[in-house]
């Protein structure tokens, strides 16, 4: 496809978003504002993961991209073939050989090694956003370290469901300072985001923003003392691969009540299944 | 004794127009001081300037040794909900509506770091005790609540880390009079049993009578009589204090 530049965007654009993206990586967890562009694709559907992706690409990385963990679904597959055909990068479904991966709302269960990146897609960057609707606010409240009230949310969960009902887009705390949305990954995710060796990127393309974890960055779930934060997941095991510890999809399998559990990560269940 | 709070030539001004001027007085502790006046009179925008809520265009406001208008942000909200508390005229302002009654008492102590669900629900409970609301509410929201009950919800959300400076704006404003006679009894016991120093705003002079040591009557913005709430009340010298006493209807 010579009729686009590498990777889609033009390089003025690319280097606005890494300049977001080095300030990000300066301050971790910090919410930099960029100039996001239209992508051909509606807002939703990574937008701001694949600008990020766009701007981070080199002609000799290995790209995978996952939908809620799988390779082969809507998501994965469009946004894969996008940058096949833009810029005509190898592609992987295999964690380990991948250079750069882009996800929505999974972090893939096979451990990421230094020099990777992955790339989150965000819906909604602001951790404060459904406590505090002013933006003003909000990004004053980060400022002044002032999260009394992302506590409260938990304290409400507590209240209501005698538990930290929150599943996914869990809060987390950054080298103690910035409080952040980790995107809509499973909480059973969290642990991996804490002192992982890989790079990570957050591109929220309608919000326009931007924020990273650099590698080895600790990474705290919110809780209290006597309700410690904890990684669930479904307890079952994997029915294919018969996997213990990995994040499982429960699958409605017909309307009489059947229903499987497998691997959300399709890599690393066929992976072992193959083995 | 040194003073708690002590006030020096406040002055605010809405671009030509006087919103309050020359305001000095000092506050003790465990002293509650009324301010009354029409209104317009000044005495909501001089209390939002004491309380940092608005900035004042002259003047100094003392606090242990330190003049708080200078403080940073950062510090101005720690004061703001440790030492210090601000109850709103209207509940809804003070309050968050969509939290429970539980975590809006409990904000405060989270803010402070406290990190442990059941202690602050156990002091959440014994606050929604102490201004009556019953410990079975606890998981309602304010929106739930009758008018009186946001108020002492209130009450309660700015006394749960023991302040010790009070500022109320007109809290017994908008609630009929039985209910208004029962948060004052209520907040008389607060302010004697936790020597709370408090300034109060308010144009109803029995509040007054019931609650403050000292009156302060403000007019157009400036303070035209101070002294012990008895003396003005019963020897008003002001011509305009002499009209304000002199309004209120004697059933």
């Amino acid at each position: 496809m010579s009729d686009y530049n590498f990777a889609y965007l033009d390089e003025d654009t690319k280097r606005m978003i890494r300049r977001a993206l080095l300030k990000a990586v300066a301050i971790p967890s910090y919410q930099v504002p960029f100039a996001s562009r239209e992508m051909p694709m509606p807002y939703g559907w990574g937008t701001g993961g694949v600008q990020v992706t766009a701007a981070c690409l080199k002609a000799d990385d290995t790209l995978k991209v996952i939908d809620q963990g799988a390779d082969d679904t809507t998501n994965a597959v469009s946004i894969r073939s996008f940058f096949q055909r833009t810029a005509d990068v190898a592609v992987t479904e295999c964690t380990q050989e991948a250079s750069i991966i882009q996800t929505r709302h999974r972090i893939p269960e096979a451990p990421l090694h230094e020099g990777q990146i992955m790339v989150f897609q965000v819906p909604i960057p602001e951790p404060l956003r459904f406590l505090e609707p002013r933006e003003t606010e909000t990004r004053r409240m980060h400022a002044l370290a002032d999260y009394g009230l992302m506590q409260v949310k938990l304290y409400e969960d507590i209240a209501k469901h005698g538990e930290i009902a929150t599943a996914y887009a869990y809060p987390v705390k950054v080298e103690g300072r910035y409080v952040m949305d980790p995107s809509p990954i499973p909480k059973f995710d969290n642990p991996k985001l804490d002192n992982s060796p890989a790079l990570m990127l957050f591109g929220a393309g309608r919000e326009q923003r931007i924020y990273a974890l650099p590698p080895y960055t600790s990474v705290q779930s919110l809780d209290f003392e006597d309700f410690p934060f904890a990684a669930t997941k479904a307890d079952h095991s994997c029915t294919i691969c018969g996997a213990v510890d990995s994040y499982l999809d429960e699958i409605i399998t017909d309307d009489a009540g059947g229903r499987m559990f497998v691997c959300s990560d399709t890599s690393y269940c066929s992976e072992r299944a193959a083995s | 004794m040194t003073p708690l709070l002590q006030v020096r030539g406040i002055e605010k001004r809405y671009g030509t127009r006087i919103g309050c001027t020359d305001v000095s007085f000092d506050l003790y502790p465990g002293e509650v001081m009324g301010i009354v006046g029409e209104s317009g009179s000044g005495k909501s925008t001089m209390l939002s300037c004491l309380a940092g809520h608005q900035p004042s265009d002259a003047g100094q406001v003392i606090f242990e040794g330190q003049d708080v208008l200078t403080l940073s942000e950062a510090e101005r909200r720690r004061l703001g909900r440790t030492d210090w508390a601000f109850v709103h005229q209207n509940p809804r302002d003070g309050l968050r509506m969509n939290v429970s009654a539980g975590g809006n008492v409990g904000e405060r102590l989270m803010a402070v770091g406290a990190r442990h669900y059941g202690d602050i629900r156990h002091t959440a409970t014994g606050w929604l005790e102490r201004v009556e609301i019953s410990s079975d509410r606890i998981d309602d929201r304010p929106r739930q609540f009758s008018g009186g009950m946001q108020q002492r919800l209130q009450i309660a959300r700015n006394l749960v880390t023991g302040p010790r400076l009070v500022f109320m704006d007109e809290p017994t404003g908008g609630l009929d009079v039985s209910v208004q006679a029962r948060l004052l009894d209520l907040l008389r016991g607060l302010v004697r049993r936790m020597g709370l120093s408090a300034i109060i705003v308010t144009h109803d002079l029995a509040v007054v009578r019931l609650l403050a040591d000292r009156l302060m009557v403000m007019k157009g913005g400036h303070v035209v009589e101070t002294g012990l709430t008895d003396q003005v009340l019963d020897d008003p010298q002001h011509a305009y204090t002499q009209l304000l006493v002199s309004s209120v209807l004697q059933v």
